[in-house]
């Protein structure tokens, strides 16, 4: 395809999703945009429950028949926002791709490995069943799966959690999709096996000239892996830049909260692990204001009067706070203490 | 795999063995000589007792069982006792009209159910959904054989398209041997099919809970493809267990439709047999019921581990 290479190749404008949960109708994402081009990665950090999921599967166009989209998705400059499922068909596992966290039952237990994937190649391209089969054995040996050409007709449950993982990322890879998200891809398989399978994604991605959307918890995966990040709390994005901006001066106290709670290697024994007190609130009843007011340990009454526009703090990086100020200086008393 | 099929072959045989002394020691429990029947109420003791030597009803409890089973495995069923015919001919003829009419009746079962179930799971909540599911409801509180009454003032009395009662036979052709069991099918069937259509609508919704499907959506397969390529096959599992049981209801079904419908079957068969105290055709009959509900379980066993590649391997 002849795009302007300068174009954006996924343009989100507004993105706001309404879920009807058993607790009533909740904003399970609110005013989210950004953009991406060909080749380009993004992180999304937060708690679950705070909306990632629910923005990936609304790029994948795979909400809920219940659920209400507004906003803008671009493709190419193409609008996916209220596309009929038949045409999004065309271009889910064929221009947009998607991994999921759970290898162990992402898998249809009752299909050869083989058969699933080179679904997407039936699906989406012409191919015999002999290339396609071809195809799938090169994938599986493309994502490091040994003896593809022997285990191409087994299934799923002959396979460890790692190797599952290789497999939905064989499938996901097999047309060559333009955008693949990554939804907690590594959350599920041992500590061992996470690095392996995040590196392979980064050489896919490179090698194939993808753009990535990354989504974790883990702020250690989001360092490692991505160019830009989002930090979303409460369905909003509570903070975003570059990923080296954003980790060398984070501006929101919720992101300053995350970098905190994790776990340090060569704290002193019986140091306790930092928290951010409260809990993450039900989408269904959030704060009015700033969705993280109710947590904030720098909260005034300004925060609750209305959501805080996004700051800009540095070159491409935004803050929604109104304390800034306050939160990014103590951030450096906070490093130099 | 041949594994697998050899323990279930065990079970099956050990099941067998069980339900053979279970039907031997309850209906030799029942009050009542099958000589005194046979000669009336004001035969002579004599003649009572020659007739029980001669039946073979003074051997000891042991020996009768292992005569009955050794004539089993040889098929020699022995005589009935009412019309002194041999017992084998006897279900074997009638076992032409119960068994046609079984197959009918699931296959019924089967094709109802399965789209009445697949349909409402995949227009789950809607209204075609409501309106089959409390169709379903219905169903099941129907007696089958009041509903056969009404098949019968509808089909036979108002419309005449079908006889009320009676077996056509296969001689003059299948299509009347057909015709002449299709009620007595249906009503047997409806009941089965509704509590098999709620069974399949459950399975099908809960695999499409299943992240698996939400995979398969992700690969660009729309709605109706991942309902039949990867939701159906899982959701076979539990379906076909609760067919393998019905088929044991639908045996039991057929004593009532044919006295219903006035069918020479196997059912009528057993009826008249316990009105007759000929409990050497009940015993046989009963056995062949029994082993036709264990085999048709036996190949449901078998056949899971066709649908679900994970039970070969773990031989369940």
């Amino acid at each position: 395809m002849a795009e302007r290479s300068d174009m954006p190749l996924i343009e989100v404008e507004n993105l706001g999703v309404r879920l009807n949960t058993s607790r009533g109708p909740a904003q399970a994402v609110r005013g989210l945009s950004f953009s991406l081009k060909r080749g380009e990665t993004l992180g999304l950090v937060g708690e679950s429950g705070c909306g990632k999921s629910v923005t990936a599967m609304s790029l994948m166009g795979l909400l809920p028949d219940s659920a209400v989209v507004s906003g803008s998705i671009k493709l190419d400059g193409h609008e996916l926002a209220g596309l009929p499922d038949a045409e999004y068909c065309r271009l889910r596992g064929n221009r947009i791709s998607m991994i999921f966290q759970e290898p162990m039952t992402a898998l249809n237990p009752m299909h050869t490995i083989g058969n699933q994937v080179a679904e997407p190649l039936r699906r989406h391209k012409t191919y015999s069943a002999a290339q396609a089969r071809s195809e799938t054995i090169a994938l599986l040996d493309r994502v490091g799966l040994p003896d593809p050409a022997r285990r191409v007709d087994a299934y799923p449950h002959q396979f460890s959690g790692g190797q599952r993982q290789r497999i939905t990322i064989a499938m996901a890879l097999a047309c060559e999709p333009d955008l693949l998200i990554a939804d907690e891809p590594t959350t599920a398989l041992d500590v061992t096996i996470q690095g392996q399978i995040l590196d392979l994604i980064a050489d896919l991605v490179e090698e194939r000239g993808m753009s990535m959307i990354l989504i974790s918890h883990d702020l250690g995966v989001i360092a490692e892996n991505v160019q830009r990040m989002m930090v979303m709390y409460g369905g909003a994005v509570v903070e975003s830049g570059p990923t080296d901006e954003v980790f060398r001066r984070m501006g929101h106290p919720y992101t300053q909260g995350l970098f905190r709670a994790r776990p340090k290697l060569g704290a002193r024994k019986g140091t306790r692990l930092q928290t951010i007190s409260g809990t993450v609130p039900e989408l269904a009843d959030l704060p009015a204001g700033c969705t993280f007011s109710d947590r904030c340990p720098l909260v005034i009454d300004a925060c609750r009067a209305a959501l805080p526009p996004m700051v800009e703090v540095g070159p491409r990086h935004g803050v929604r706070c109104i304390r800034t100020d306050v939160s990014m200086a103590e951030r450096v008393g906070a490093l130099t203490a | 795999m041949s594994v697998f099929v050899l323990r279930r072959l065990v079970t099956l045989l050990a099941t067998l063995v069980g339900a053979s002394l279970i039907i031997f020691l309850v209906l030799d429990a029942l009050p009542g000589n099958a000589a005194q029947m046979l000669m009336g109420a004001d035969a002579s003791p004599d003649a009572v007792r020659a007739l029980t030597i001669k039946l073979g009803l003074d051997q000891p409890l042991a020996v009768r069982y292992l005569q009955w089973i050794k004539g089993l495995l040889s098929g020699d069923l022995g005589n009935s006792y009412v019309y002194g015919t041999p017992v084998a001919s006897l279900i074997g003829e009638r076992l032409l009209l119960t068994v046609p009419l079984a197959i009918m009746a699931m296959a019924i079962t089967v094709t109802l159910a399965l789209s009445a179930g697949i349909y409402t799971a995949a227009n789950h909540n809607k209204l075609g959904d409501v309106g089959v599911m409390s169709l379903t409801q219905i169903g099941i509180a129907l007696p089958n054989f009041w509903f056969a009454i009404l098949l019968v003032l509808l089909f036979s009395v108002r419309l005449q398209w079908l006889s009320a009662g009676g077996f056509a036979g296969w001689e003059d052709g299948i299509w009347l041997g057909f015709k002449s069991l299709l009620l007595p099918a249906i009503s047997l069937a409806v009941v089965q099919a509704a509590i098999l259509a709620r069974v399949t609508r459950s399975a099908v919704l809960e695999v499409l809970r299943e992240d698996f499907v939400r995979t398969a959506r992700a690969k660009g397969l729309g709605k109706r493809e991942v309902l039949w390529s990867h939701v159906l096959r899982n959701a076979m599992i539990p379906v076909m267990t609760v067919m393998g049981l019905q088929f044991a209801n639908l045996l039991a079904g057929t004593i009532v439709i044919e006295n219903v419908f006035y069918l020479p079957g196997l059912g009528r068969l057993i009826f008249q047999s316990i009105a007759n105290r000929d409990l050497i055709v009940v015993r046989n009959c009963v056995m062949l019921l029994a082993t036709m509900v264990v085999i048709v379980n036996f190949v449901v066993d078998v056949l899971y581990a066709f649908i679900d590649p994970r039970i070969k391997v773990h031989d369940l």
